[in-house]
């Protein structure tokens, strides 16, 4: 009986470690935010002028590098995501399926370090030569597709987040269709529906909540990323209407100067981002469960 | 019946369809650009030098990665002895005293598993920020143990919620042949319930391990990084990633090239590990809980 | 004729479940080196009785039971005694066979033991060998004691969960209807080491089955709805029980 007294504090000591650690870095992260924040006020949150050296601490422009970048990774990888997924479930058959799952789980294990460099010496100079002058040149009238075709930007940032987080989302939209019970596809078969049609109606309908919480899983995790994002977005705290011009997220500029900080409102500013970027990725995450909690109830 | 099909629905079914497979393949397809780039601006630069030197002044031809490679290791090695201790004791923690759904469990328990859930959504970046307020300020320069540190606390959730999963799946009935065997509790929890869970738990730990040495975010203001061999656990280090990051965004080619290296490295330790890793799990996610 | 000597009794003994009363006052006597079974329908308070006498109940949380358990004479609830303890001398085997995973059939018979602080090879193989020559497993096994205790058949596995439960020496050994998962050549084979083994050690067995009961059992009881209605020697509760529902249980009206 003392033997296990003894297991259980220590069992409970060693966990309750990290409650306490939670406790000490939500504190320090807010005390080291304040000073900025007092400073600044509600500027912070609307002004989209990032000026470390004249102590110009606005995040507007971060929070839309941030919101813009997650989100059209979101729209390049929930279609090929989701497709990808259908044809494991429906599609191909089991060893294949085997095979194209396994290269995903690959595609997940690749640090981001290797992604962003990827996309400084592969993908950026194919799009300043390449993509970048074919879309301005084709659909110049849009706005997005305006401005110097610099190679890095939000776009770029876009297309590697979206290839980030593709393992991810496939994965879960795949749990999500294997859960549906054969017989909804067996009956639309029986119906005399085609192949794309029993998708269509049998799975795709009844996935709908399930690939909603996997697509805010996913983009919880776009928000999180971080070198990737840095090495090829441009670093460059401005808001454009155009996908071809650089921006930065919160994320990114903590990496850029979070080391080098000018001074003491600096660092306390960049700490007030770190803050902004903790709510920004609990507040998904709990939407998230909040989702997940609701999808098994129902 | 199937006289009235209406051939248009049968064309628009193999169109569909194809897109799908397109999709499939836009999913892959990356995975095999990225090698194949990685072995072809990086193999050339894989020579000895590489793993024994260390990095050479600017503008000088030549050195190597040995220092990061080094870095790495000895960071992953300390966040492991403290980040797998601590992450397995809240896993058997949670698995044999925090049960959830119809048992009710320690009310600490719902705290803790709380506190590691938001940690383990906490951009890895941020986690860098805490430890640097913790560790790299007071102590007043950069260290291979506040990189550690920031390792660890990303192992600990991992590692916690990877075992917890793992315990739960060994059978209610196992642990109670052990107790009315007259063995206590805690031997039971140790030998029994950790012992059935043995193989599966620890190939968990080698991906987590995997994970975190592929990890550079968390290191940028901690071991913050140093163009030589480590001193000390108190002096800065650099380390495989983040090396791979200043060289990338250096302007210098010969960095650059030394960055596929270091990647292709990287990449291909941490493939081969989660490669054999889920081919070993696939043989015995059938063995290991009956 | 002598007095028969007690090994296990219990006295107005009372199980719960949080609120719920699920065990009503039990007052039973198990005889040494006799084989008592416990017969009645599902669900009416067998196990949860067997798994008071080795304080298992108490492992589920929000169980917990009132009333005096004797062993030998000592009670085994109260202050100051270690359940630890008292399930070393008060074994059991289980309905579905339990193994453990990573062991060996060896390592498995001598877990008990093994971790008890057991350690040397020398005490432990005889008392490996003679666990398993009771469980009627040696002949079948000797050559293999270093294979996975889960690469045995079903009826080889119980075997081995007897042997493992009898390893650590204890004077009573529970069983849970240990036959009810297996075929009938693994029942026939454990009834017949049951009929030896309760020689050497009491054995408390609850059962579906009534024939097996009647085979192999020297004194019977039965149960209804968290009551025991009437136990006492197996002939004559067979032939000619005292209650009316032991009688209708009997000839097959309920259960």
């Amino acid at each position: 009986m003392k033997g296990d007294r003894i297991f259980l504090g220590a069992l409970r000591a060693l966990s309750g470690l990290s409650l306490a650690l939670l406790l000490v870095f939500v504190g320090l992260l807010a005390h080291q935010a304040w000073p900025a924040l007092r400073h600044s006020g509600l500027s912070f949150l609307s002004s989209s002028d990032w000026d470390p050296g004249s102590d110009g601490f606005g995040a507007l422009a971060l929070i839309y590098g941030t919101v813009v970048s997650s989100v059209l990774a979101l729209v390049i990888a929930v279609p090929v995501s989701v497709a990808a997924a259908l044809c494991l479930t429906e599609v191909f058959s089991k060893r294949v399926a085997w095979l194209v799952s396994f290269l995903i789980e690959m595609l997940a294990a690749i640090p981001s370090v290797v992604f962003g460099l990827w996309g400084i010496f592969v993908l950026a100079p194919f799009f300043r030569s390449g993509l970048q002058p074919f879309l301005s040149e084709k659909l110049s009238f849009l706005p997005l597709f305006s401005g110097p075709p610099l190679g890095v930007g939000m776009l770029t940032a876009g297309v590697v987040l979206a290839i980030m987080i593709t393992p991810t989302l496939t994965a879960l939209s795949r749990e999500v269709f294997a859960s549906i019970p054969r017989i909804q596809r067996e009956a639309a078969l029986a119906l005399g529906a085609t192949a794309w049609e029993t998708i269509s109606l049998s799975v795709l309908k009844s996935a709908r909540s399930g690939l909603a919480t996997a697509v805010i899983l996913a983009w919880g995790r776009a928000l999180g990323e971080t070198m990737a994002v840095t090495m090829v977005i441009g670093n460059r705290p401005q808001i454009q209407a155009s996908l071809f011009a650089p921006a930065q997220t919160l994320a990114s500029v903590l990496a850029n100067e979070y080391a080098e900080a000018s001074g003491d409102l600096h660092l306390s500013a960049l700490s007030a981002v770190g803050l902004a970027l903790l709510l920004v990725s609990l507040l998904v995450h709990g939407l998230s469960r909040v989702l997940i909690k609701r999808g098994s109830a129902a | 019946m199937s006289r009235f099909r209406n051939p248009y629905r049968k064309w628009k079914s193999r169109v569909l369809l194809s897109l799908l497979g397109l999709g499939a393949l836009a999913a892959v397809f990356p995975l095999v650009m990225i090698l194949l780039h990685l072995v072809r601006e990086g193999w050339s630069a894989l020579n000895l030098a590489f793993f024994t030197e260390t990095q050479k002044p600017v503008g000088e031809l030549g050195g190597g990665m040995a220092h990061s490679i080094l870095g790495t290791l000895g960071l992953v090695g300390l966040a492991s002895g403290i980040g797998i201790p601590l992450g397995l004791a809240s896993g058997v923690y949670l698995s044999e005293y925090g049960g959830t759904g119809q048992r009710s469990g320690e009310r600490l328990a719902g705290w803790v598993r709380f506190a590691l859930e938001l940690f383990s959504s906490t951009p890895s970046i941020l986690i860098g920020v805490f430890v640097y307020g913790l560790v790299v300020v007071p102590m007043k320069h950069f260290s291979l143990l506040a990189g550690a540190l920031a390792l660890a606390l990303i192992l600990i959730p991992l590692v916690a919620r990877t075992s917890e999963e793992l315990l739960r799946l060994v059978p209610g009935s196992l642990r109670e042949a052990g107790l009315a065997l007259g063995i206590p509790r805690w031997k039971v929890i140790l030998h029994i319930v950790l012992g059935s869970a043995r193989p599966a738990v620890l190939a968990s730990l080698v991906l987590a391990v995997a994970r975190i040495a592929g990890e550079t975010a968390p290191l940028v203001f901690t071991s913050f990084g140093s163009p030589s061999f480590v001193k000390g656990i108190t002096e800065p280090t650099s380390a495989l990633p983040l090396q791979i990051y200043t060289y990338a965004i250096s302007p210098f080619e010969e960095w650059h090239r030394m960055a596929w290296a270091g990647a292709l490295l990287l990449v291909a330790l941490v493939l081969i590990l989660n490669a054999v890793m889920r081919v070993l799990s696939h043989g015995l996610g059938g063995g290991a809980h009956e | 004729m002598s007095k028969p000597q007690i090994e296990l009794e219990t006295r107005g003994l009372e199980a719960y479940f949080g609120d719920h009363r699920a065990l009503h006052g039990i007052s039973l006597q198990a005889e040494k080196f006799k084989l008592l079974a416990l017969i009645g329908p599902s669900g009416c308070g067998k196990s949860t009785f067997i798994r008071c006498l080795n304080r298992l109940h108490e492992e589920t949380p929000g169980a917990w039971a009132q009333g005096e358990v004797l062993l030998e004479g000592e009670p085994i609830y109260g202050k100051g005694v270690d359940p630890v303890s008292i399930r070393r001398k008060i074994g059991m085997v289980f309905q579905r066979p339990n193994p453990f995973p990573m062991m060996s059939i060896y390592e498995n018979v001598a877990s008990g033991l093994l971790l008890a602080g057991v350690k040397s090879r020398k005490e432990l193989d005889p008392l490996v060998e003679r666990s398993l020559k009771q469980a009627a497993l040696w002949d079948e096994v000797k050559d293999q004691l270093k294979k996975p205790g889960t690469r045995l058949s079903g009826g080889q596995q119980q075997r081995l969960c007897i042997a493992r439960a009898l390893a650590v020496s204890p004077p009573v050994l529970l069983m849970d209807e240990p036959t009810s998962a297996l075929d009938p050549i693994s029942t026939a084979r454990i009834e017949e080491l049951l009929v030896e083994l309760k020689k050497s050690v009491t054995v408390i067995m609850v059962t579906h089955n009534m024939q097996q009961a009647a085979r192999i059992s020297d004194q019977t009881a039965f149960f209804l709805m968290g009551e025991m209605v009437e136990s006492g020697a197996t002939e004559q509760i067979f032939t000619n029980p005292k209650d009316a529902r032991t009688e209708q249980y009997i000839t097959g009206r309920f259960g």
